[in-house]
């Protein structure tokens, strides 16, 4: 039997990669900011996007993609909101793929603003599958402690942004946004940080703001 | 644990070039898995051996070189590696860096038996 090592070097998530930059370059085109929301369960993601979406209207159109792995309570939520939503039901897997998102593509509207993508509430996986977005936040929230950035590097070193969030519990916990901060700029000077509360709305319009530059930018881009 | 989903991936590549190469059979498989990719090893050896039953790599041998942290400053071009993913240069303490390796997740090399 004659044997043959052959060299590959081929990406293993390389076809991920080829549909995220499709997807990516599709929305990029019609000039919709695409935001990818990375967070462990229960840090707030939907309650955080039911506040941007009410800081955003009237001026500002979104829609949400959004991942779980049973039910369609969040997307649901979100429509309460009179937002166009759509869930991906993972059926147990971690974290969503691009191809996943490629298959509710087609419904998503052209004359959009932005398009959030709730990602599946994970802090490790989901990090490895770009979707196809221009801006990655991570979003940790106060009750999960203050050093959890080195415990999950790959979130916070993959991200554009980190939004601390539940602010408004800070004083019950033992939480300090200053080791907070320090940790997950050691490991990403590059982040840009956002403090908030979603449940009371704190910190918000700051967001809302660098998302709507960064729209801007983008479409300057295309111009 | 995304190492399975992972796997499923690796298995496709496998697939299309054990095609190519017209291979009866995957008797060895090298992958890089940087330290930061997000990725256990161990797992992706556990996925792996459950995966390869009843393919043509049912009997192949999986293995993985860990790739460190490896970044070099902007400012003063140090290289170093980081086993504990600080992006601060040790040398002058700029913010300023490139990450040259530690990233990857990467199939290297197949062995097959052909004809």
């Amino acid at each position: 039997m004659e044997k043959k090592e052959v060299l590959v070097l081929e990406e293993l998530l390389g076809s991920n990669k080829k549909i995220a930059a499709e997807i990516r370059k599709k929305l990029e085109d019609k000039g919709i900011l695409t935001i990818n929301l990375l967070s462990s369960p229960g840090a707030g993601k939907t309650t955080l996007l039911e506040r941007i979406a009410e800081g955003l209207s009237p001026d500002y159109s979104m829609a949400v993609i959004e991942g779980d792995i049973e039910t369609e309570r969040d997307s649901e939520r979100i429509r309460a909101k009179g937002i166009p939503a759509w869930q991906i039901i993972t059926g147990g897997a971690c974290h969503l793929e691009a191809k996943m998102v490629a298959k509710v593509f087609s419904e998503i509207p052209a004359d959009l603003d932005f398009l959030f993508i709730e990602n599946v509430g994970n802090l490790v996986c989901p990090a490895s599958y770009d979707l196809g977005e221009n801006i990655r936040c991570v979003i940790l929230s106060t009750p999960e402690g203050d050093d959890k950035p080195k415990k999950y590097p790959q979130a916070f070193t993959t991200s554009d942004c980190l939004i601390i969030n539940k602010a408004d519990l800070i004083p019950a916990l033992p939480f300090k946004v200053e080791n907070a901060k320090r940790e997950a700029l050691e490991i990403n000077p590059k982040l840009k940080i956002f403090i908030t509360s979603a449940l009371k709305g704190s910190g918000v319009r700051e967001l809302i703001e660098y998302f709507q530059s960064s729209l801007r930018k983008l479409r300057q881009k295309n111009a | 644990m995304h190492e399975l989903s992972i796997v499923a991936s690796l298995f496709e590549i496998l697939e299309e070039k054990a095609e190519e190469q017209k291979a009866k059979r995957i008797v060895g498989v090298k992958l890089q898995v940087g330290a930061l990719s997000g990725v256990v090893p161990e797992f992706l050896e556990t996925a792996f051996n459950i995966y390869k039953k009843e393919t043509l790599a049912d009997k192949a041998r999986l293995e993985i070189e860990k790739v460190p942290l490896k970044i070099q400053c902007q400012k003063c071009h140090t290289e170093m590696v980081k086993d504990d993913f600080v992006f601060i240069c040790e040398n002058c303490g700029s913010r300023e860096l490139e990450t040259l390796g530690g990233t990857e997740l990467l199939l290297e090399k197949i062995e097959m038996e052909v004809s």
